[in-house]
């Protein structure tokens, strides 16, 4: 829930999504599920020349599954924020797994 | 088990080593011959992770026809925030070398 959560913050923000065959997409993040499934809009392809069968796609969904790395802009992140947000889902995690 | 809090039983499951790591760089190893060093920000149990200042390293070999092995190359690339999803993740480190 955590990534979720934190997806959910950079809606509307520019993202590069780079799956795992190498491809890698520019767009502004219009949605996300908890399957970390995205929706991309005004989508550019980095490397145009190299993968042009995307050129006149707007926009997209990303099965989250075929994901390697999203590159986030640095400046939207509140890297204490998501330190805490971590803790806490890391403390709630071992404690549901001590009662099971 | 005793229902006490972190304090009374430090490092009781894999991930809390991870814990620790938190703010701290790490190094990481990925499948497809990557590794990545960046300052760990956040993690969950699926090791998806957010890394800050971050240096990822692809290992390419180049096999030269008949020699018994190929040579390496690695190329390098930078990013300042990045989200790795956890099923790419090999392994973690807490320092920066492996």
């Amino acid at each position: 829930m955590l990534f979720f959560s934190f997806f959910k913050t950079l809606v509307d923000h520019k993202v590069t999504v780079e799956l795992k065959n190498d491809i890698q997409i520019e767009g502004t993040l219009k949605s996300v599920d908890q399957y970390l499934n995205i929706k991309l809009d005004d989508i550019t392809v980095v490397e145009e020349i190299r993968w042009p069968h995307l050129s006149s796609v707007k926009n997209i969904f990303i099965r989250g599954s075929v994901v390697r790395y999203v590159h986030l802009p640095a400046a939207d992140v509140d890297t204490a924020l998501l330190e805490d947000a971590t803790r806490r889902e890391a403390a709630q995690t071992s404690a549901r797994a001590r009662q099971g | 088990m005793s229902d006490t809090e972190d304090a009374s039983a430090p490092q009781s499951e894999p991930l809390d080593l991870v814990r620790l790591c938190l703010d701290e760089i790490v190094f990481v190893r990925l499948r497809g011959d990557r590794e990545l060093k960046g300052r760990l920000h956040a993690y969950d149990s699926h090791c998806n992770l957010v890394l800050g200042d971050v240096q990822e390293t692809i290992y390419i070999v180049e096999d030269e026809e008949e020699d018994e092995e190929g040579t390496v190359r690695t190329v390098n690339k930078q990013s300042e925030m990045l989200f790795v999803r956890g099923d790419s993740v090999v392994l973690i480190s807490p320092q920066g070398q492996p």
